[in-house]
C-alpha cells in the first residue's frame, strides 16, 4: 500500500540526499529528448500540482515551439495552506527534482531552467540551494533559484512566468499561455515539482515501471498531504489508486468520527464521510470523471467540528489571497466570503443562503485566473455536502446559544 | 466566414461600464458593475456596437477576436491504456 | 473655449460623472468629438493668423516656438501648445497600438497644455480686456480650475485600485535576470 519510489531510499530522519548518495543509488541523470516525452505519454503520468494535465502532452506542446530557447519553471510555490507535499519533497529529495527540472529542459530544447520555491519554505528552499551547489557546473551554469512569494496565486503558472519577468507574482490574462508565450516571450513549462520528480524516474526505469506501481488502472505513485482529524497527519507516498479509506489508515486511522473529507485543498472540494471512503484516488481517473485530486490535499472534518465555520474560514482565506486585479473575484469572493461568513455565525440575514447561489453562478469563470473558480467550487461543495447544516443556520438568528 | 467574438482582459477592466452603455446587446453588468459578456459569436448586425463598445474601453480591456476553434482536449495519458 | 470645454469633459471622464439621463459614454464620446473641432478651429486660426498680413507671421513661426518677432514670448506658447496638443490626439488615436500606459503619461501633458493656450491668448489677443472676452476667460478658466480640483480631490474611480497596489506590494520582489 505504501509504495515508496520517490521516497525510496534514505529514511526521512537522514534529511536531504546528498548529489553523491542521489547518484550512487539512482545513477547518472539519462538524456532528456523527443523520446523521453512520448516514455513519458505512455506512462500515464499526470501533472501533481492541481490540474492533472498529461505531462507529455504539455511537454510537447512546449517542444513543438521551441527553437532551443524554452524556458523551464520548476514550480515548487505550494501556495495551498494544508499541503506540504512540495516542500517535503524538495527537503528530503531535491535532486530528484533537479534532475526532472533537467530532463524537461534538454527535451523541450530550454536554455534556461528555473527552480521556483516558496520563499517561506524555509527548509525545503535551503535543501535545494545546496543540492543546486553540489551539482556540476554544467548543471549550474543554466539553473537558477528563486523565491516564490507567499501568496495563495503565486504558484498559479501565468503568476510564475509573470513574477520571472517582473518581479510581480500576479497572474495574467490569456492567451497566450506560457507553453505559447512565457519568461521573455519564449515558450515556457511550468510544472510542478512532483511531477517533475516523477519524470526523473521514469526517465530511468521507463514507462511500464511507473505503470506498475499503480493499483488497477492507476499509474504510478501519487504524493498527498494527509491533515485534520487523524492520528499521524502528514505526508505519504501511496500507490495511485487506493481509496480514502486506505490512504486514512496508513495515517492512523480517524481519531473520532468523520463527517467529511475535503480533498484537494482549499482548492478542492468536500466528500462526505460515507462516500469518500471507497473512493479511489487515481488523479488522471479523478479528472477523466470530472473532478480532482487536485494537490494531494485529503483532511478529514470530525463530526465535533463545527463544518460552517471550518468552510467560512477556508472561504474568507481564499477571498483575502485574490490577487484585486480582476473586480468579479475581488468583489464577488468578498461578498460571498461575508455571507457564509454571517451564515456560519448564525447571524445570517434573510437573503443570504440564495444570494451564494446567485454570486457563485454570477463569479464563475470571470477572472483572469482560475482563483475565483476554485473558491466557488469549494464553496459548492460544502453547500452540497453541508445543506441541512446551512439551512438550518441559514434560517437560525442568534438562536444558537454560544 | 470568419466568426468574430468579444474578449476581454479582466485584469484590466477597471469597471468604468462603458461598454455595456454601447453594446447592451451582450455585454450586462454584474452586481458589481463589471461585464458580464454574453459567449458566442457576434453577428454582422451588431458588430459595428461591438466595434464601438471596444473603442470606448479606457483601459483598452475588449478585444475583437477571431473564433477559434479549440479541439476538445484529449483525455490524459490516452495513449497509455 | 473649446478647448476649456474639452478639458472640462475629460476631467468628468476620469471622474465617472453620469446621471441618469447622461450616461458616460456621452461625456466621452463629446469629449472626443469637440476635441478633434478644437483641432480643426485651431488649425484654421493657426492659418489666419499666419496669412495675416498684419503680423507677418510665416509659416515657421507656427511650428518654431519663440521664432516671431511679433510678440515673440506669448506666441511661442501658442506653439508650445499647439504642439503639445498634436502629441495627445496622435497618442489618442493610435492608443490600440501604443498602449495604456503610454498613452495615459502623454495625455497627462493636457493639463500642461491648456493653462499655456489661456496664456497665449492673453498675450497675444487683440481684444484681451475687453468685456466680452474677459467674461468668457472667468467661465472658462472657473469651469477648468472647478473641475480639476475635484479631479484632485479623487484618489482614484477605480475601486480595485488600492487593494491591487497592496497586494503587487505584498508579492513583489527584486529578480535578478
Amino acid at each position: 500500500m505504501t509504495v515508496l519510489s520517490l521516497f525510496a531510499g534514505p529514511p526521512s530522519s537522514a534529511g536531504p540526499e546528498s548529489f553523491r548518495d542521489h547518484v550512487k543509488r539512482l545513477g547518472p541523470r539519462p538524456r532528456g529528448n523527443g523520446a523521453l516525452i512520448d516514455t513519458l505519454d505512455r506512462s500515464g503520468l499526470v501533472g501533481r500540482g492541481g490540474a492533472s494535465f498529461s505531462v507529455g502532452v504539455k511537454w510537447r506542446s512546449v517542444e513543438s515551439r521551441s527553437r532551443g530557447a524554452a524556458v523551464v519553471i520548476a514550480n515548487g510555490a505550494e501556495g495551498e495552506p494544508l499541503s506540504r507535499k512540495d516542500r517535503t519533497l524538495m527537503s528530503l529529495r531535491p535532486h530528484l527534482v533537479i534532475d526532472g527540472a533537467l530532463l524537461a529542459s534538454d527535451a523541450v530544447g530550454a536554455n534556461r531552467t528555473l527552480l521556483y520555491v516558496g520563499e517561506a519554505h524555509g527548509a525545503a528552499a535551503a535543501a535545494m540551494a545546496r543540492a543546486l551547489a553540489e551539482r556540476p557546473p554544467a548543471d549550474r551554469a543554466r539553473t537558477t533559484l528563486l523565491g516564490a512569494p507567499p501568496s495563495y496565486v503565486a504558484g498559479e503558472e501565468t503568476a510564475a512566468v509573470n513574477f520571472v519577468n517582473s518581479g510581480v507574482a500576479v497572474p495574467q490574462a490569456t492567451p497566450p499561455r506560457p507553453f505559447e508565450r512565457g519568461v521573455d516571450g519564449r515558450p515556457t513549462l511550468v510544472q510542478n515539482v512532483e511531477s517533475l520528480a516523477h519524470a526523473a524516474l521514469i526517465a530511468r526505469y521507463g514507462d511500464a515501471w511507473f505503470q506498475s506501481l499503480g493499483r488497477h488502472h492507476a499509474a504510478g505513485t501519487i504524493l498527498l498531504t494527509v491533515s485534520g482529524a487523524v492520528a499521524k497527519p502528514g505526508v505519504i507516498e501511496v500507490a495511485s489508486g487506493c481509496s480514502v479509506d486506505e490512504v486514512l489508515a496508513l495515517a492512523g486511522g480517524v481519531s473520532g468520527k468523520a463527517r467529511a473529507v475535503l480533498l484537494g485543498g482549499y482548492f478542492g472540494g468536500w466528500i462526505s464521510a460515507d462516500q469518500a471512503g471507497s473512493m479511489v484516488l487515481d488523479p488522471r481517473g479523478l479528472r477523466a470523471a470530472g473532478g480532482s485530486l487536485g494537490c494531494g490535499v485529503v483532511s478529514v472534518l470530525d463530526e465535533t467540528a463545527d463544518p460552517l465555520d471550518v468552510s467560512a474560514r477556508i472561504l474568507q482565506h481564499l477571498a483575502n489571497e485574490s490577487a484585486a486585479q480582476c473586480g468579479p473575484c475581488f468583489f464577488g469572493l468578498r461578498s460571498l466570503s461575508a455571507a457564509t461568513t454571517r451564515i456560519a455565525a448564525r447571524h445570517a440575514d434573510h437573503g443570504d443562503l440564495p444570494q451564494l447561489h446567485r454570486w457563485t453562478a454570477m463569479v464563475k469563470g470571470r477572472g483572469a485566473c482560475r482563483h475565483p473558480d476554485g473558491a466557488v467550487a469549494f464553496l459548492e461543495s460544502a453547500l452540497k455536502v453541508f445543506e441541512p447544516e446551512f439551512a438550518t443556520a441559514a434560517g437560525a438568528r442568534g438562536r444558537r446559544a454560544s | 466566414m470568419a466568426q468574430t467574438e468579444l474578449w476581454i482582459d479582466r485584469t484590466k477592466c477597471d469597471g468604468s461600464r462603458l461598454c455595456a452603455e454601447l453594446f447592451p446587446e451582450r455585454i450586462t453588468l454584474d452586481d458589481w458593475g463589471y461585464p458580464i459578456i454574453a459567449p458566442g459569436p457576434i453577428p454582422g448586425s451588431l458588430m459595428p456596437h461591438a466595434q464601438k463598445a471596444v473603442d470606448s474601453c479606457p483601459v483598452l480591456a475588449l478585444a475583437l477576436r477571431r473564433v477559434e476553434r479549440r479541439p476538445p482536449p484529449s483525455p490524459p495519458g490516452a495513449k497509455a491504456s | 473655449m473649446l478647448l476649456s470645454a474639452v478639458v472640462v469633459l475629460g476631467v468628468l471622464s476620469s471622474l465617472r460623472f453620469e446621471v441618469p439621463s447622461w450616461p458616460r459614454f456621452l461625456t466621452t464620446g463629446l469629449h472626443r468629438n469637440l476635441a478633434l473641432t478644437a483641432l480643426v478651429f485651431l488649425a484654421l486660426h493657426i492659418v489666419t493668423a499666419v496669412v495675416d498680413p498684419f503680423t507677418h507671421l510665416g509659416w515657421l513661426a507656427a511650428v518654431i516656438p519663440f521664432s516671431s518677432y511679433y510678440r515673440t514670448f506669448w506666441l511661442g506658447l501658442g506653439v508650445i501648445a499647439f504642439e503639445l496638443l498634436i502629441a495627445i490626439t496622435v497618442t489618442s488615436l493610435v492608443r490600440g497600438v501604443i498602449g495604456h500606459s503610454a498613452w495615459r503619461a502623454i495625455h497627462w501633458l493636457s493639463y500642461g497644455s491648456w493653462p499655456i493656450a489661456v496664456l497665449h491668448g492673453f498675450g497675444t489677443g487683440t481684444d484681451t480686456w475687453s468685456a466680452w472676452m474677459l467674461a468668457i476667460d472667468v467661465v472658462c478658466i472657473a469651469a477648468v480650475v472647478g473641475s480639476v480640483g475635484a479631479r484632485l480631490m479623487f484618489t482614484s474611480a477605480d475601486p480595485l485600485a488600492a487593494d491591487r497596489a497592496r497586494f503587487r506590494e505584498r508579492v513583489s520582489r527584486k529578480v535578478v535576470k
